[in-house]
């Protein structure tokens, strides 16, 4: 009405100019998968558990964890950490050592006693077979669904190779009992010193509904080796189990370990802890060739193991060894060179591969083997309806996570069978890759180092040898993490848009975009340092 | 050996925020209540640096001011993307002046504010680098030579963007511009030309001199809050690529501004009455190269035959401030 001189229009906001029209392309937040949880046997969401140890809530982080992998403490120690091998920040300095978070969360959880509550009883009842890792997890995982479990296991003792082949110094028994007791609180049976040779009449005598079986692979590979009567040659599993026995496995003074995988050098080193002065493995290709892993061969050769590559077992003597030096071929495969040697040895120690008891399966209709593994299909079941396996007595790698992430798998797909349905697990995202991020907004900041212990307390005791973190130190490494393809609410998209379409809907809630305004501009995808954000072509 | 306690927030204060920081420690524009200053809907391009730079900047003078800022806006890309009659983006009191005089506007306004004892007004005037360093440089000096309490804040895209990307006496070396282009022996602007506001500024010797980034959003609203502290003229000037006149894809906005700094071309540093006090070094120095080609306007520069020779005058101009400003190694930020 009464408008002052030379106005004509009211006042009005640039709100009504809907600027969102002008875009071709949109902006999407996305969940990608980062490369640790794309890499992890168990299947474990690392990005999903860091992200709260960032913050410092540790028992968040911890309960992430466990979703996946009952057993950190352990896993933290033993795990061969592919998600590290794949981690992001390894191409920025170093990767993020994500065993040493999970393994201080792990011993954080034993000392704070934290656990979670086993779910709803649903009244069916789960046989399984073998406590071992993949064991332990199936009974973790099936007690959550709420189904009754119970354990049978063949030793006097939980925990199969765990407990029977990794030796004290990597994985303290006190930690092992800590969480295999952690996993039986949720209301486990578990019958030890029970070796089930008839399954069909032990899960009829149970009344049980369905049968997970991970008895592992225990039996040592032989080669023949001509030996006279005085020798003694003996086999890693039983060196290792026996070390679990009050009487401790006599090696002698020099001890040879024959085969190149981490099992040898297990026992080249618990020989050095023994007492053997001579600890020698002997293998017939080169340290490349060699399936241990690098960091174990440089620790054992640390305490004073020593190695001969391209070297085989030839005939065994009373207190010597006959060896023939080898020569790798042009397809890198050892030949023998017709060149012996003569070396001293009280005892001679043969690792050389496991292979799996199939003697309790016979007795089973409808199950079927390959190259001494059972077979099994995707869900991890067998040919006989209703009994699942998974671990080492499977077809694949022969690692504690690798039964871990069996044991879960199998977990679900027996809850799926019982309630007479079938799991289809989640579709995988895209993964992260180093390309998606903008690696400019990190921090430098160096990999932490674990403590190691002292190289002569490591020579006759079976402490451990790797030290945990500190909870200082373990916020630090925690906080290494990129948090790849995963939005870790820093901001940026919400600051550095010109038009204001972000929209924060606050702590844990993340951010939405206001497509009425967003001209498509693209600047939040490229300044998302994480790569949460994909640009999308505008549909007309 | 001395142990050390290691703060550490993966990406610190890199991200506009950062939940693992305090709330105080975190920035303007992280936070929910910001002002927002320049509302949706504004009319800039894709992309623009401009839009950027000015809520950065007033949200972050807002606050510092409890709310109490009037601004004063120049002719240009910022006056006719958000307030075309009779609507408008911005959320605060804000008038526009003509080309040439919103210094003088600013300083009449804060006259008045003055004469009505309303001390807690803060003034600001705002424009692009033509209307502060060509057209508005008369009234801006005489600003500054009289200390009037005013906040000058240049948004310096390099060029007249809003008018076709008219050469201006901010536009930097060898950037071809409509009216500088790349033909003839010495393609683009010509070197030895063109002022550098910010120290013309410092040589009047007033309370305030600072350049800042919209990479260095932390340091941009440092900046501003400083000079927000202080009583007289003080003069603030943001480097806002401009993705139409700089001939670059709107998605790296931010990217260029923050090679700007890198390549030591733009340094960031703040002055006091006349001396440098602080600079901010450059954390990851890289070769002017890396600036220069992904922008069309020294496209010339990278043809058939590189132009190696004027590449190191721009490397030269860069070494140069790097070792003026003292950007890199000896790190005098506190």
């Amino acid at each position: 009405m009464d408008k002052p001189f030379a106005i004509t229009l009211d006042p009005g906001s640039s709100l009504a100019n809907r600027t969102g029209s002008w875009r071709t392309v949109r902006p999407v937040y996305v969940d990608r998968l980062p490369p640790c949880n794309h890499a992890c046997p168990a299947g474990e969401n690392i990005q999903g558990w860091l992200f709260h140890a960032e913050s410092g809530d540790y028992e968040a982080a911890w309960h992430e964890l466990v979703k996946n992998n009952p057993m950190p403490a352990t896993m933290g120690r033993v795990c061969y950490h592919p998600c590290e091998s794949a981690c992001n920040r390894g191409q920025l300095d170093e990767s993020v050592s994500i065993h040493a978070v999970e393994r201080f969360l792990g011993d954080e959880a034993v000392k704070r006693g934290w656990t979670v509550a086993p779910g709803k009883e649903t009244g069916k009842r789960v046989l399984v077979v073998g406590s071992g890792p993949a064991g332990l997890s199936a009974a973790w995982h099936l007690r959550l669904a709420g189904h009754a479990v119970t354990i049978h296991e063949a030793n006097a003792q939980a925990g199969g190779m765990m407990r029977y082949g990794i030796p004290k110094y990597r994985l303290p028994r006190e930690v092992l009992d800590a969480e295999v007791q952690r996993i039986l609180d949720l209301g486990v049976a578990l019958k030890l010193d029970s070796r089930v040779d008839d399954l069909p009449a032990t899960m009829k005598a149970g009344k049980f509904d369905a049968c997970f079986l991970a008895v592992g692979a225990h039996i040592a590979k032989r080669a023949y080796i001509p030996a006279g009567d005085a020798n003694k040659i003996l086999d890693a599993v039983s060196v290792l189990r026996g070390m679990e026995k009050e009487e401790k496995p006599l090696l002698g003074r020099r001890v040879v370990v024959y085969g190149g995988g981490n099992t040898a050098i297990d026992v080249a080193r618990t020989a050095k802890r023994l007492g053997a002065e001579e600890s020698i493995i002997v293998y017939r290709r080169t340290r490349e060739k060699m399936p241990a892993h690098d960091f174990e061969v440089e620790e054992a050769l640390q305490e004073g193991v020593r190695m001969k590559w391209l070297t085989t077992v030839k005939e065994a003597g009373e207190a010597t060894l006959m060896v023939e030096k080898m020569a790798l071929d042009e397809s890198g495969f050892p030949q023998p060179t017709g060149e012996f040697e003569t070396i001293e040895a009280d005892s001679l120690v043969l690792a050389l591969g496991q292979d799996v008891d199939l003697g309790l399966l016979a007795a089973v209709p409808g199950l079927t083997f390959e190259n001494g593994s059972v077979q099994v299909d995707a869900g991890m079941m067998t040919g006989h309806a209703g009994i699942f396996a998974g671990g080492d007595m499977v077809a694949g790698e022969r690692t504690v996570t690798v039964a871990i992430g069996h044991g879960k798998k199998a977990a679900r797909h027996i809850d799926a069978w019982l309630r007479g349905e079938a799991y289809s697990p989640p579709p995988r995202h895209e993964v992260a890759t180093f390309d998606k991020l903008n690696t400019w907004y990190y921090l430098d900041a160096p990999k932490t180092v674990q403590p190691v212990l002292d190289i002569i307390r490591r020579q006759g005791t079976f402490e451990e040898v790797l030290g945990g973190l500190d909870e200082g130190n373990a916020l630090f490494e925690a906080r290494r993490c990129l948090s790849c393809g995963n939005c870790f609410e820093c901001d940026n998209c919400y600051g550095v848009c010109p038009d204001n379409a972000v929209i924060k809907l606050g702590p844990g809630k993340r951010f939405r975009f206001n497509y009425d305004y967003c001209k498509g501009c693209g600047i939040c995808v490229a300044e998302c340092p994480c790569g949460a954000i994909r640009t999308e072509p505008e549909t007309i | 050996m001395e142990m050390q306690q290691i703060k550490f927030y993966q990406t610190g204060t890199f991200t506009v925020g950062n939940r693992l920081l305090d709330e105080h420690q975190r920035s303007v524009q992280a936070n929910m209540q910001r002002t927002n200053s320049l509302n949706s809907g504004h009319r800039a391009c894709q992309g623009c640096g401009e839009a950027l730079g000015a809520r950065y900047a007033i949200d972050a003078a807002m606050r510092a001011a409890n709310n109490q800022v009037v601004a004063c806006n120049a002719t240009g890309c910022l006056e006719v993307f958000s307030t075309p009659y009779p609507e408008t983006s911005w959320q605060i009191p804000w008038i526009h002046s003509l080309f040439g005089n919103a210094a003088a506007v600013a300083t009449g306004v804060a006259a008045a504010m003055k004469v009505k004892g309303r001390k807690e007004v803060r003034v600001i005037a705002q424009g692009g680098d033509g209307g502060t360093t060509d057209i508005g440089f008369g009234c801006l000096s005489g600003m500054f030579e009289r200390n009037d309490d005013v906040l000058y804040i240049c948004y310096d895209n390099e060029a007249y963007m809003n008018t076709g990307v008219q050469r201006s006496s901010a536009t930097p070396a060898a950037a071809r511009t409509a009216t500088t282009p790349a033909v003839g022996a010495a393609p683009g602007n010509a070197f030895g030309q063109g002022k550098n506001l910010p120290e013309i500024a410092m040589a009047h010797g007033i309370p305030y001199v600072a350049t800042a980034s919209v990479a260095y959003l932390r340091d941009l609203e440092d900046k501003v809050s400083r000079a927000m502290t202080a009583r007289g003229a003080r003069y603030i000037h943001i480097l806002v690529p401009c993705p139409l006149g700089w001939g670059a894809a709107p998605h790296d906005t931010i990217k260029l501004a923050r090679l700007a700094v890198e390549t030591g071309l733009f340094p960031l540093f703040e002055a006091e009455h006349g001396e440098v006090v602080r600079s901010t070094p450059i954390r990851r120095r890289v070769p002017v190269e890396e600036y220069l080609r992904p922008q069309k306007r020294f496209a010339h520069l990278f043809g058939k035959t590189e132009a190696v020779d004027t590449i190191a005058r721009i490397q030269a101009m860069a070494d140069r401030n790097i070792r003026k400003y003292r950007l890199v190694d000896e790190r005098r930020h506190g």
